[in-house]
């Protein structure tokens, strides 16, 4: 089972794969935390058009994703500032943008295998220069985002507080949503655009139910998100069912389990209670 | 702690208007270091805005503010704020002490690494609103009074010289509502913190209030509360007849929407 190791492009898949697994875990706990989760899944279809127009202009695919996920993930930050029309404003934009992507895909006279491989990803075909591209990108997201941390997590959970204690609200939430749409960007080599939900919310969703110290939460993530994808390579190198399968599945059989049986683990409230008299 | 003849508070012939509509008008008062007032009126009158003109969140259009000798800036470290506290969802991936803790150095950037001195400051504030045991419980499964405690344990933690609290005592049982006035009021009294209070019922706040401040209609008034709650100053501040009944060393407004 392990003697597919001496294969570069089995090398290649791992070390890439690991490296999104890694980014998209960190950036999902607070597209989690956030509610934002929909914005991820829509930015990752927005990506598809992105690369479709790409194509149709014979430029490399990855170039009209970036484009097409950054320029939608700051209409998202800029229309959707009230929770409560944010999910009708990114389901407005992505659904444009997939509008556009058929009608790129229909001007497209080729054979639409590139299309293929933009929906389900390319991981058992990517090259060492692209992990060294992938590599870079996502140390600067995960840098990006450790710098951020504290007061993208205070934002998260206590925006009315975090504003008061002067923390710029807005910048923070168009930073951060420009940092998803590059996340999307690489993952969708590994797990295709259709699931790149698989890696960016399924571990950190699995383990805010597991763990409740925003820390641990993220490292747990990171763990379950490697996880999945050397799982799902393995299992896709050694037979002939596509790798994004293998993850997608994977990350919903943990999940469910979890989802169901979590909230009776954390129902330890302290048996003690001190009342003020 | 007595109060002290320093004002914390200056507004002068201060406007707020919010998307055009005047929300306060010619507003002119001095609140002192260590007094504990209590806001009240109407929902919709301007209570929570007043609160965030002090915090600098809101902007005067007219007239001058000065809190604590100054300009109000964002970030004020001397200024703890809770805002008004809608529940938590009880799966928020949070512990107590790391919600306590943004308001020690959330703001900050960076990850913040952990050390002793942070635990102890955020420890010795859940101490000090008595949930010390609480530290480690997932804040989504606390009660609206324990959600509440630690809130003000966070606007504690830069030992703050002004306490803003936006309805600390809504949606609380009456034993819950005494927890919480009992607390600030010992911050008031031992610690000399200025409490700026938003409530909408003064009755279990009689024993501890300095002064009400009353707003209604853009207008408000400032004063003792056996002053400021009679028929007389509310009609007036309402513009149509309101009555007031005091019973048993309680107030009961009739007349007004609440």
């Amino acid at each position: 089972m392990f003697a597919i190791f001496q294969y570069p492009f089995i090398q290649n898949a791992f070390l890439a794969g690991s490296i999104v697994a890694v980014a998209a875990a960190l950036l999902g706990y607070f597209l989690v935390i956030r509610g934002l989760t929909f914005a991820g899944h829509a930015l990752s279809n927005i990506g598809f058009s992105g690369a479709a127009g790409a194509v149709l202009l014979g430029v490399q695919p990855v170039y009209g994703l970036l484009v097409f996920t950054v320029a939608a993930s700051l209409a998202i930050a800029v229309l959707g500032r009230e929770i409560r029309e944010r999910d009708v404003a990114i389901g407005v934009i992505m659904t444009f943008a997939l509008g556009l992507g058929i009608l790129f895909l229909s001007l497209y006279n080729g054979y639409a295998q590139q299309a293929y491989s933009i929906l389900f990803g390319t991981i058992l075909g990517i090259s060492r220069q692209d992990v060294l591209v992938t590599a870079l990108f996502s140390l600067l997201i995960i840098v990006a985002i450790l710098i951020l941390w504290r007061p993208l997590l205070f934002s998260s959970f206590d925006p009315e507080m975090a504003e008061a204690r002067g923390v710029p609200l807005r910048a923070i939430a168009g930073l951060f949503l420009v940092l998803v749409a590059l996340t999307v960007s690489l993952a969708m080599q590994v797990v295709g655009v259709l699931l790149v939900f698989a890696l960016l919310v399924g571990p950190p969703a699995t383990a805010a139910r597991l763990v409740r110290r925003p820390a641990w939460t993220v490292v747990l993530a990171i763990i379950l998100g490697l996880g999945y994808t050397w799982l799902g390579i393995l299992l896709a190198a050694n037979g002939t069912w596509p790798v994004s399968f293998f993850i997608a599945a994977i990350s919903f059989v943990v999940y469910l389990p979890v989802r169901l049986f979590s909230s009776r683990l954390h129902d330890r409230r302290p048996i003690i209670e001190v009342r003020r008299a | 702690m007595p109060i002290i003849q320093e004002p914390i508070v200056v507004l002068d012939q201060l406007g707020v208007r919010l998307g055009g509509n005047p929300v306060l008008q010619d507003m002119s008062l001095t609140i002192q270091r260590g007094e504990f007032i209590v806001i009240l009126g109407p929902n919709g009158a301007g209570k929570s805005t007043f609160l965030k003109l002090l915090l600098g969140l809101v902007r005067p259009n007219a007239g001058t503010i000065q809190v604590l000798g100054s300009t109000p800036q964002r970030g004020n470290q001397a200024i703890g704020y809770a805002p008004q506290h809608r529940s938590l969802d009880t799966e928020l991936p949070l512990r107590a002490r790391d919600l306590v803790g943004f308001g020690l150095d959330g703001h900050r950037w960076g990850i913040g690494l952990p050390n002793r001195s942070r635990q102890e400051r955020i420890e010795k504030a859940l101490l000090e609103v008595d949930a010390l045991n609480l530290a480690d419980a997932p804040v989504g499964r606390l009660s609206g009074g324990e959600q509440q405690r630690l809130l003000i344990a966070q606007a504690l933690l830069t030992d703050p010289q002004l306490l803003l609290l936006d309805e600390p005592l809504a949606n609380l049982d009456l034993a819950r509502q005494q927890e919480v006035v009992a607390l600030v009021s010992h911050l008031n009294r031992q610690h000399g913190v200025t409490v700026l209070l938003v409530a909408h019922d003064i009755n279990p706040l009689l024993q501890v209030t300095d002064r009400v401040l009353y707003i209604a209609h853009g207008h408000s008034c400032l004063g003792a509360p056996h002053e400021i709650i009679t028929s007389e100053t509310l009609s007036n501040l309402y513009g149509s007849p309101v009555e007031v009944i005091h019973a048993e060393g309680r107030f009961f407004v009739v007349g007004a929407e609440i």
